[in-house]
């Protein structure tokens, strides 16, 4: 029983991040009508965002230590970084330990501007294309982008810890009555998990209680009736694409702590986002959302060693097989809209 | 009205006797010699071939810069490097064999196909009369048996399944680097040294060639001195959140974990292992362990703090006080302002390792070249004493146990030498049964042409 607990938490985990960026692809899919290859590699910057402000925050100047040697026999350099001249040791240290939560607020700008350059630079003139297109131009856009990235960064994956708060795990067998040690799970990925419980219904509450949100869900129902009451539903989508590109963004940022950035992370969750997407249904807010965590707890029950040793390999396909599964009896997946891709 | 001369028909045939021509020099040097790609009397062309893009581009780069390093220094130029240190005196810093020596680079992309192509591309076009590199096991067999079907020299680089020259062991393939084998001999007494002989073990092992090797090996070594195995899960390579295979690992009566895991592999799983507090947690009454059969700077770069106090192996270190391993490091640092990686070791030296051959041969006859390296023994190049055993093409010299470091000094101090395990401690018969038994043969040289 404890196993199946364990499990079912690092799948919420996992699903909050497929999630997370199943939402934004279904935003762009229902508002745009684009089907955006590039999404994955918006994971990635976002997740890069806190590389970089955790690199800015840890930029010193280097003074030489006469007391110790390098590598080649001259006087070692010893780091001083500008964030303790300024602030003192402890609120440096302190401003550093702390990068990844701070990189949330850089991020989400930096994503914005991400998003509306892409949208308003490539992605529009492929609106009225077909979408083999838009897969094509997408996805050679989400390569061109990770290239950059391991231009700059390397190709190795880059460690950005969590905290010092949140480091260790959290005894969560003690509080059902197990014994010590029965069920770990890590504080951050239950910081992670909270986080996105908040993003998802931060974004569902924008579109159900604001008055921009409502134009936008009665321009994804019917564009062509909102334009002809005079709205630019043009600029709101373009607002919308932001806004899943910050979405994206900020799922990438708190990720970095659980699996170390690197260039290729935005690839290795983009076909999954899309079965998700597909699973939840092409458009379907809910659907994606439901889809995540479904799929996201799937996979961490195929993955248990029980499992495996009676299906092997099951750990690989359990996500397609659902979704062959899910699409074989219900085509627009569990919460699709009729008329979705249908032409 | 001027009248041309040219006729279609001329071009045509003029440029057919031009092209044979041309191509008439390289065709009858090969018949003439009797193997692929003799050079000409003024140059001789290398052929580097590693990852410059993919999941291991950073190790790729490093080997690159060791290689224009070795090309430099057997050249004649920088301050010699580990040409001042190596036993055989052979190579003086005039090319080899008279000949200035150039390279071309090839993209292995860590895929065997990608990887054949662009060797084969060296070898065919290029003329490239040797070929090295690499970083993955998968590429270095594929890449071995095309240069053995080809007729040249395949000077392995950092490769560390033992089907390299086990198994898949052939005449015109030779390695440098360490194996499997050896870091379970190296890695089992330190780890019943420091963690007792009543442990139990649980791998996590990447589904692939040189991960099946490594737990092969380990499991061994390490039941061979009291541990008990309690299971064995296989992860997809393509894996990035190990969440779901460490989360069992406490409950499973293990008390410690054993990752068979390499790269972006090792970096993510070790994670992982952390956050789910298994560095502070207790087991059948003993601290729980993590071990890291295979370590590399770089990649220990990449797991940052995580990799403190544990235990792994590795071929070489740019700690290492002899004084071909302080050539290496002070020519290597002073031209790039870091200190070389294993996998920049092992290809330097595989290069001037080559040329010696060469040298000493007085021939770049493949199986000249071959019979010069095989039963080999040199010193000065790190790692003390060192065989290239004829029997298998692998090479025999002492492997180093280490540390992930408690209190680093520099981003590149990363890893402490825990131990020097002598040579003789990780030699095993050519017909070992985890080097592929005794159906194990290296086959017949191939000079090719």
């Amino acid at each position: 029983m404890d196993q199946i607990i364990v499990q079912i938490l690092n799948g919420l985990d996992k699903g909050s991040a497929y999630a997370l960026i199943a939402l934004g692809l279904t935003l762009i899919f229902g508002t745009l009508g684009v089907v955006n290859f590039a999404h994955g590699a918006l994971f990635m910057l976002g997740s890069f965002c806190a590389v970089i402000l955790s690199r800015l925050l840890s930029s010193s100047h280097e003074v030489a230590d006469p007391d110790r040697l390098d590598f080649l026999g001259n006087p070692a350099m010893n780091k001083v970084f500008y964030v303790q001249d300024i602030f003192g040791e402890a609120a440096g240290a302190a401003i550093m330990d702390w990068a990844v939560p701070l990189a949330i607020l850089f991020s989400i700008p930096v994503m914005i501007g991400v998003g509306f350059i892409m949208e308003r630079g490539l992605i529009k003139h492929f609106y009225k294309r077909p979408h083999a297109d838009q897969i094509l131009v997408t996805f050679g856009l989400a390569i061109v982008l990770q290239e950059i990235i391991k231009y700059f960064f390397g190709a190795n994956p880059i460690q950005t810890p969590a905290p010092e708060a949140f480091k260790g795990s959290l005894d969560f067998g003690v509080f059902l009555g197990y014994e010590a040690n029965a069920i770990m799970y890590p504080y951050w990925r239950l910081v992670y998990f909270f986080f996105s419980a908040v993003i998802i219904a931060a974004v569902f509450a924008f579109l159900q209680f604001t008055t921009f949100g409502m134009v936008v869900r009665a321009g994804m129902a019917d564009r062509e009736t909102v334009g002809l009451l005079g709205i630019d539903i043009d600029k709101r989508f373009t607002f919308m694409f932001g806004l899943a590109a910050a979405v994206a963004g900020v799922a990438g940022v708190m990720y970095a702590p659980i699996v170390a950035p690197n260039y290729h992370m935005g690839m290795d969750f983009l076909v999954l986002s899309f079965v998700v997407v597909v699973v939840g249904g092409m458009g379907s807010l809910p659907g994606a959302v439901a889809a995540g965590f479904l799929l996201g707890i799937l996979e961490s029950f195929a993955s248990m060693p029980v499992v495996v040793d009676i299906l092997p390999g099951i750990n690989q396909i359990i996500i397609y097989l659902v979704a062959i599964v899910i699409l074989l009896t219900r085509p627009r997946g569990l919460m699709g809209r009729k008329g979705v891709m249908e032409d | 009205m001027s009248k041309s001369n040219f006729t279609r028909r001329g071009v045509l045939k003029t440029g057919a006797v031009a092209g044979a021509g041309m191509a008439l020099p390289q065709y009858l040097r090969a018949q003439e010699s009797g193997f692929t790609n003799a050079p000409g009397a003024s140059e001789v062309t290398f052929g580097f071939n590693v990852p410059q893009t993919g999941p291991y581009a950073d190790e790729g780069a490093d080997e690159l810069r060791a290689y224009e390093l070795a090309v430099e220094h057997i050249n004649g130029g920088g301050d010699g490097g580990m040409l001042n240190t190596f036993s055989s005196k052979a190579l003086d810093g005039t090319g080899i064999l008279g000949r200035e020596l150039k390279y071309v680079t090839g993209d292995t992309q860590t895929k065997s196909d990608a990887a054949r192509a662009s060797a084969r591309s060296m070898i065919e076009k290029d003329g490239a009369i040797m070929i090295t590199g690499g970083s993955s096991s998968g590429v270095a067999v594929a890449v071995q048996a095309l240069c053995q079907e080809a007729g040249v020299i395949f000077m392995a680089g950092l490769t560390h399944s033992n089907d390299t020259t086990g198994k898949d062991r052939k005449a015109n393939g030779f390695r440098h680097f360490f194996n499997s084998y050896m870091t379970g001999a190296a890695l089992a007494p330190v780890l019943a040294a420091q963690y007792g002989t009543d442990r139990k073990a649980y791998h996590l092992t990447a589904d692939y060639n040189w991960g099946y090797t490594t737990e092969e090996a380990i499991r061994a070594s390490t039941e061979a001195v009291g541990w008990e195995t309690v299971n064995s899960v296989k992860t997809p390579l393509t894996q990035t959140d190990f969440s779901s295979y460490i989360a069992p690992v406490l409950n499973s009566g293990a008390d410690v974990l054993v990752l068979n895991h390499y790269g972006g592999n090792m970096v993510n799983s070790l994670t992982s292992a952390v956050q789910f507090g298994l560095r502070e947690a207790q087991a059948n009454g003993q601290n729980f362990e993590i071990v890291v059969p295979l370590f590399s700077r770089l990649m220990a770069r990449g797991a940052g703090e995580n990799i403190k106090g544990i235990l792994g192996s590795t071929g070489w270190h740019w700690s290492l006080q002899d004084e071909g391993s302080q050539a290496f490091v002070r020519s290597f640092g002073t031209k790039y302002g870091f200190p070389p990686s294993q996998a920049a070791h092992t290809c330097y030296v595989q290069t001037l390792l080559y040329a010696d051959a060469v040298t000493r041969a007085g021939s770049f006859a493949p199986c000249a070249v071959a019979e010069a390296l095989e039963d080999f023994e040199f010193d000065g190049m790190g790692n003390g004493k060192t065989l290239y055993r004829g029997a298998d093409h692998q090479c025999f010299k002492d492997v180093l146990v280490v540390k992930g470091k408690e209190n680093p000094e520099s981003e590149f101090d990363l890893l402490e030498i825990v131990e020097v395990t002598p040579v003789d401690q990780v030699m095993y018969e050519p017909d070992h049964p985890q080097m592929g038994g005794a159906e194990a043969t290296l086959g017949e040289c191939n000079n090719g042409a």
